[in-house]
Formats: structure tokens, sequence, C-alpha cells
């Protein structure tokens, strides 16, 4: 009897579990494959149309190397990644407004912050109200990572940084300026935050180096002039030895056209730190020899295997040259998707928590890596170097890395200066 | 304000020498689109903001037509005739359905222009900004004179702009052609009755402002940045030379646009942070004291 009664609970167990499978089978595993299958959302407010287009393209470019990478290899447990740009036009309030709608609208779980520096800020503090992760792409502005008053949690940065520019830049032009005795300089720089901000710091840093300098004038000509001849000339009657400039883009290839007719480079040392980019170096029909810059983007520096792939592929894929904004958002890309993948998950503490630190490797790393720096969430350990234009490709053969050991110390000091630390 | 190096400059040749000249590069190629300008408004009353995207049209088929044949001045000629066609169209086919209509309606459709012109040099030529480079022919060192320093690329450029001044100013004073515009300008209603075809008259405004547009965008684009959206700063100045000079006035506009190069030019040396006020500043006074501009008819 009881052994029958059992039999029958037995049986009646083995119904209802099979009819719990059954269920599960109809209804449960749909849904959880359903659930594995949605794509991960990334929203990425961008310039898309006006003069900075640019911006736009060759950060989606950038972004997409790496995705299309993450997808081919399966995404996240079948998760693929589904990037969505939109057009902030360059206006910061429209940063602000897509963000939002990015993430509420559209299910955005990330936000690459593709802006300039201004839109940046406005994103930054979307990012903060709505507690999702946030990559800063493209802001160069170094308060936006250093000042602790401004800091969040969820909020990084894979670019380069003022600071870190600025103290490469003053140690490379003085040990030019200690070589060659070039003791009066002059500055040409845009009238606007970054133009004022970054010809400030390499002044700073320039007379740290190398205390004799003397400033003997400053030119500031405005956003987009079209003609410089006033200043040109204005720049020739100083008289100066060397002359630094942070005009870039098509405004930088309307002055370097405009100072060649003038002969201003066979004159004077010029330190036009955005050059080595290039959008410039080849829009450029006659670019002068022996121009000093920075490497904005350059596939021979890091002059490594990878690097020099990384370029191709870019190219092939393309049909353009990278450019700084690519592999900018091509590293914060790689970090968010090295995150997701050590995380597991795309909530944001526990994304943030697996970037918080990391190192990666990377063609742009000055050793094969970059780091996302623990303390103020900021890239470091990227590529920067200075050397000197030629004509043709390579255009700038030969580069000189700045060591950053020197660049941590005095960025320090800048932190302590500014009551950052 | 740096008064000491203003007066530095003023007392030295050299320097007076490179200023001057430099106003004269920055006048004559404004004198160009401002010339355009102020006819269109002079005879047709139209404020026509699109003037900039002709300057710009201008450059990118300079561009073009370079990279095709090699030739500068098959370029130069090829963009004045394509924007002058243009200018043309232009007339006929929009602008002149909003003849009489008010202001905002016309700045309404210039507006709609300079957008869709905008995003279809993108589509056509992309949205990075593209450099032609100097012509071999001016790759040259600039010439001493004086102790001042001139490109030879703006040398020909002034006298290119001077003679192309001159000459526009003769056609509108001193010729059959130039009579029949200046009625068209005076008294549309009168000139009609007497049998002048009017609506001839404004295409052919049009169509010789485009030329001069065209023009300057192929001369300026040797040296600067082509981009779209590069009329803008450009149509901006040429109206403040415009009300300085007197609308409608060729000579206006001439005078106009050198003394804005020239307030530019020592402006940098005296007044570096405020050298764009400055010119706002000239227009002012102007405005106060002469309201129809420094050549304009009273009415």
């Amino acid at each position: 009897m009881s052994k029958g009664s059992g039999a029958r609970r037995t049986r009646r167990n083995f119904i209802k579990t099979g009819v719990a499978l059954t269920a599960t089978a109809v209804a449960g595993f749909p849904f959880v494959s359903r659930a594995q299958n949605k794509p991960i959302r990334i929203g990425m407010p961008t310039i898309q149309s006006g003069r900075a287009a640019m911006v736009g393209s060759s950060s989606r470019n950038g972004c997409m190397m790496e995705i299309e990478k993450f997808n081919a290899a399966g995404g996240l447990n079948g998760r693929m990644i589904e990037l969505i740009a939109r057009d902030t036009k360059g206006k910061p309030e429209e940063a602000a407004r897509l963000s939002r709608e990015l993430v509420n609208s559209d299910g955005c779980e990330i936000l690459f912050d593709s802006e300039s520096s201004a839109g940046a800020f406005a994103i930054h503090e979307v990012a903060k109200d709505l507690g999702v992760v946030v990559m800063h792409m493209n802001t160069e502005t170094s308060s936006l990572t250093a000042d602790p008053k401004l800091r969040v949690p969820t909020a990084f940065r894979a670019s380069r940084q003022g600071i870190h520019d600025s103290i490469a830049a003053g140690s490379y032009a003085a040990k030019i300026a200690k070589d060659k005795g070039l003791k009066r300089w002059i500055s040409c720089s845009p009238d606007y935050a970054y133009g004022r901000d970054s010809t400030a710091l390499f002044l700073e840093y320039l007379k740290h180096f190398y205390p004799e300098v003397e400033v003997v004038g400053e030119v500031w000509p405005k956003l987009y002039q079209p003609d410089y001849t006033d200043a040109l000339t204005k720049i020739l009657q100083i008289k100066p030895q060397a002359m630094y400039s942070c005009l870039w883009g098509g405004d930088l290839t309307a002055f370097v056209d405009q100072s060649t007719i003038y002969n201003l480079f066979t004159q004077m040392e010029s330190f036009t730190i955005n050059v080595a980019d290039y959008t410039i170096l080849t829009a450029i029909k006659n670019l002068p020899k022996g121009l000093h810059s920075s490497n904005r983007y350059l596939s021979t520096f890091p002059k490594t295997e990878a690097n020099a792939k990384w370029a191709a592929d870019y190219r092939a894929k393309f049909n353009e040259y990278p450019i700084t904004w690519s592999w900018e958002n091509a590293t914060g890309t790689k970090f968010i998707l090295e995150g997701i993948k050590k995380a597991e998950t795309t909530e944001a503490k526990k994304l943030s928590n697996a970037i918080r630190g990391m190192k990666i490797d990377s063609p742009f790393g000055i050793d094969g890596t970059v780091t996302m720096r623990e303390e103020d969430q900021t890239l470091v350990n990227y590529a920067i170097g200075w050397g000197q234009t030629i004509p043709k490709d390579p255009f700038m053969p030969d580069v000189t890395a700045v060591d950053w050991k020197v660049i941590y110390d005095l960025e320090t000091a800048w932190k302590k200066k500014n009551n950052y630390i | 304000m740096d008064l000491p190096a203003l007066g530095n400059c003023v007392t030295s040749l050299s320097c007076i020498i490179t200023q001057s000249t430099s106003g004269l590069i920055i006048g004559m190629l404004l004198f160009l689109v401002a010339a355009g300008v102020s006819l269109i408004f002079g005879v047709l009353k139209v404020v026509n903001f699109a003037h900039g995207s002709f300057y710009m049209l201008g450059a990118y088929l300079t561009l073009t037509v370079y990279g095709v044949t090699g030739s500068f001045l098959l370029a130069v000629i090829a963009a004045a005739l394509g924007v002058g066609v243009f200018g043309l169209l232009f007339e006929r086919l929009i602008i002149s359905r909003v003849y009489g209509s008010q202001v905002l309606m016309q700045l309404l459709v210039c507006y709609g222009v300079i957008l869709i012109l905008d995003d279809l040099v993108k589509i056509i030529w992309g949205a990075e900004f593209r450099s032609l480079g100097m012509p071999d022919a001016f790759l040259k060192p600039p010439l001493l004179l004086g102790g001042g320093m001139v490109p030879v690329y703006y040398l020909f450029l002034i006298v290119l702009t001077l003679i192309i001044a001159v000459l526009l100013g003769l056609a509108i004073t001193k010729t059959r052609l130039g009579k029949i515009v200046r009625a068209v300008a005076i008294n549309p209603g009168m000139a009609s009755a007497l049998g002048l075809n009017t609506g001839l008259v404004y295409a052919g405004v049009f169509l010789l402002g485009g030329v001069l547009a065209g023009l300057a965008g192929a001369l300026a684009a040797p040296v600067r940045s082509i981009v779209s959206g590069m009329g803008l700063s450009v149509v901006v100045e040429s109206f403040i030379v415009t009300v300085i000079g007197g609308m409608g006035s060729v000579a206006g506009a001439l005078v106009g646009s050198l003394l804005i190069g020239l307030v530019r030019s020592f402006g940098t040396i005296g007044f570096p942070l405020f050298t764009e006020g400055l010119m706002f500043l000239l227009m002012a006074v102007v405005l106060v004291l002469k309201p129809s501009g420094l050549f304009g008819r009273e009415n």
C-alpha cells in the first residue's frame, strides 16, 4: 500500500516535474534566449555636421574597429554591441539632451562621449545624473578628470590630456631651445579656451625647463579665421627666434599655407603642436620641412608592427587615414569591451570597477600597453613624442618619445598647485 | 592695447609697407565679394545672404578644375564663369520668386540655400577641409619692398583685383550698360515703362555678382582652407563693408574693403585683443555720421 502510494507520489512528482520542465522549455528558455540575444546598446553623442563633422566620422570609425572584432568573437554570451551615434552639431545643450534620450528612450546602457570639450562636460553631468558608464573619447581638458569636485565614479577618459601634452611639449621645446639658443619666443594660437590654456601651460613648462626664455609677443587669431595675414605680418615685425602654435584643423592648414609664402618658417623655429596628424599632413600640399610637432597620430610612432598594422587595417576598411580621434575612440572602446568581458555585465558599478586601473595591450601605448589610471580614471602611458616634418610620407620619420616619468612628476605638481590633490 | 608697438610701426617704413600690403590683401578679396553684395542690394534691394556660398562654390570649383587640369588660370576662369552661371540660375529660379516680399522672407530663402549648398558640398567633396596648395608659378620667395615683405602671389592678387575694381567702376559709370543698371536701381518702374527689360538686368547683376564671388573664392583657394561653411565669415565682413561704403556703390565697396583691411592689419599691432571690435566700431561710427554709408545715396 505504502509502496503503491509512494509509487503514485513518485509518478505525480514525475508528471509535475515534466509539466514544469515543458512549461519552462516553452516559455522560460525563449525568454532567457531573448535576453541573451538582446544587443548591448551604446549611445554616442558626437559632431556629425558642420565644420567639425570629421570628429564624428573618425570617432565612429575608431569605435567600429574594436566593436566589429568583439561582435565577431560572439559578443558577451551572444549579446552583440550596437553603436547608436547621434549628431550634436557641436552644441553642448544638444549633447546633453541627446545623451538623456539615448539612455532613456533608446535603451543605451553605456555612453561614448565623442564630443568636443564643451560637450564633454555636459555629457559628464548627464552620466552622473543617470548613473551610466561614460567613456570620454576626445576631450583634452585636463580638469575634467583631474578636479576631484568633478569626479564621477562611472566616468572615464580615453583621450590624451592637455597637461600631458604641455609638459611633453615644454620639455622637448626647451631642449631644442637650449641647443640652438632660442630665447625670444612668440605664440600664435586660437582665441578660445583651448588655445589660451594650451599656450599658457606650454610657456609655463618651457620656462620651467629653460628659464632664460622671454615671450616677446602673443597673437590670438579667432577660431575659424580665414585670413592670417595680419597675424603673420605682426609676427614678422617682432622677429622672434621661435614660435609656438596650437592652431588645429583647417585653421592650421590655412596658417601653414599663408606662412609659407612669407617664408616664415625659414626665419624662426616653429613648434606647431597639431601638425603631425594625417588630416593636416595630407591636406597641406607644400608641407614645409622642419616644423616641430607632437604626434597626434602617426602609424610610424610607436614604430611597432602592431601600430602599422592597425593603421593599414583602418585605411583598408574606411579608405582614409586614421587620425587622433580614431585611436582615442578605438582605445576607449577597447577599455569598455575588455571591462564588459571581465565583469560579464554592463551594470554600471561592476563595469566601472572592472575598468578602473585596467591595463590593456594597445598599439598606441609607449610600451605596447596603456592604463586607465585608478586614481583619476584617465588614460596614461600612451605614446607622446615630438619630431620634425618632411614634405613626404612618412612626414615625420624620427619621433623622440617623451619620458612619462617627467610627465607624472610635473602633473602631480600641477595637481597640487591647483588643489586637486 | 599696445599703443607703443603701433607707434613704433607707423614710424618704421618696413612696418608701414608690410602692414599696408597686409591690409590691401585682406581688403581686395573682401572687395570682390562685397562688390557683388552691394550691387545686388543697390539694384534689386535684395540682401543676398547666400553670397558667401557663391564664394565657397568658387573655391571648390577651383579645387576640382585645378586638380583635373593642373592649370590655375583655367581653374580661376572656370570658377568665375561657373559661379556666374549659378548666380544667374539662383536669381531666375529662386530669388526672383521673393522679389517684393519682406526682408525676412528673402533672408529665409537665402538661409535655406546656404544650408543646402553646405550639405551638397559635403556630399560632393567630403566633410573634411581641403587645401589647394600654392600653384608652382607663385612658389617664390617674397619680395622685399622698402624693407617690407610682400609675397608674389599677394602682389598678383592686389594688382588683379585693382584692375577689376577700375574696370567695374568704369563699366558702371561710363557705359550704356552701366547707365541701364543705374536707371533700374534708381527707378525700376520708370525704367520698365521706358522699355528696359528689368528682369534681364536683375539676372545680369546676379551673374556679375556670381562671377566676382567665384573669382574671390578661386583667388582665395591657394591660401585659405576650403571647407563647407567657409563663406559665412566672408559674407558677414562683406555686409560690414557694404554698410561702411554705401549700398550699391562699387567705389564704396572698394573703400570700405580697404578700410576694413587696414583696420585689421594695423589693429593687430595696436589693439591685438580688439581687432574684430574695431571693425564694428568703424561701422558704428559711419552709421552715426552718415547712415547711407560713405558713398551711398541719401534718400
